[in-house]
């Protein structure tokens, strides 16, 4: 039976989003999003260079929104107005595609997430008919506020975006697995493989990284190294691992037939 | 004459021009872009028959890479 995510209704065989900032160029964002598998991927909106764009490359010709589901996100915004203006301005850009990335940051220092503006913006987009994917605090209680508040995916971060410092608090996103139904994704803090398979393996439905990617020295070959880490993650969790026993040691080998030990 | 803001830079016009009119002016004509006027979004289905005033605020954005 093939395993997919479901976000919004809709089926994904990767279980690993993928953001498309800080790349060398075009080329290199495609390449490396084409690595990692992704079919999600993240984009954001600004405003365009008047008078100096006759020729410059769009991500939209890049990434074909044909062959990959846009996630448009609300970075750099710090109030839930200007988070949904941001988009408003997304989904008539995109045609009216309704599925976003929501984040409210709190400051620039940290770009920790302003929970009071995050839930006022998730309140609002939902009643605009919006699918909100929320970039949130791993506080299990502001989670279910969140998915109470009709959010479509729960996004909290492992630790601060861009940091690359790894699950920070694997309990807290255990909480969160366990208190909300809709699907959990780490988003921000994962540096490299073993961090993506760590919030898998936890029961996470998925992750989404930027930085570790594109500011990896291979940032392509970390793609696929992200890819393997996040399905071995997931497969190490359906798998169910073996319980832990600190003082009780149990050989893989038999005892039975052993040789006879020789005489002393 | 009318002056707009888009996008924080204030562009003269000698008269009142549609949103259509406007994108071609800034070389914008055809391009994938979505535009907000005074905080509300202008569909691409009304930008030829959306007038523009003297004070207009507008933002024209694009999709970029982001996280």
């Amino acid at each position: 039976m093939q395993d997919l995510l479901t976000i919004a209704g809709k089926t994904y065989r990767s279980r690993l989003l993928i953001g498309t900032g800080k790349y060398r160029d075009f080329a290199q964002t495609r390449a490396a999003v084409e690595a990692s598998g992704a079919e999600i991927v993240t984009v954001a909106i600004r405003r365009t260079n008047i008078g100096q764009n006759r020729n410059e490359p769009s991500l939209l010709e890049a990434l074909p929104p044909s062959r990959f589901t846009y996630l448009p996100n609300t970075a750099g915004c710090y109030t839930a107005a200007d988070a949904v203006r941001t988009l408003r301005l997304a989904r008539e850009l995109l045609d009216g595609h309704d599925l976003v990335k929501l984040e409210v940051l709190g400051d620039p220092h940290t770009l920790y997430p302003n929970m009071p503006e995050t839930l006022k913006a998730t309140e609002e987009l939902v009643k605009d008919g919006f699918k909100v994917m929320v970039y949130c605090s791993d506080d299990p209680i502001q989670a279910q506020m969140l998915e109470a508040a009709g959010c479509v995916a729960i996004m909290p971060l492992a630790s601060l975006i861009g940091s690359g410092m790894g699950i920070l608090n694997p309990w807290n996103l255990q909480l969160i697995i366990e208190k909300v139904k809709l699907p959990v994704i780490v988003d921000a803090g994962v540096g490299t493989a073993s961090d993506a398979t760590i919030a898998m393996e936890l029961g996470c439905d998925g992750v989404l990284m930027n930085t570790a990617v594109a500011a990896a020295r291979d940032p392509v070959l970390m793609a696929k190294a992200m890819k393997k880490g996040v399905e071995a993650g997931r497969e190490a969790f359906l798998a169910g691992r073996m319980p832990k026993k600190l003082y009780s040691a149990s050989p893989s080998s038999p005892t039975e037939g052993k040789i006879a030990p020789k005489a002393a | 004459m009318i002056q707009v803001t888009v996008n924080g830079k204030v562009h003269s016009f000698e008269r009142s021009i549609d949103v259509t009119a406007l994108l071609a002016s800034l070389e914008l004509a055809g391009k994938k872009v979505a535009v907000e006027r005074n905080g509300e979004i202008v569909p691409r289905s009304a930008h030829a028959n959306t007038l523009l005033a003297d004070g207009d605020a507008l933002e024209v954005v694009v999709a970029v890479g982001g996280g």
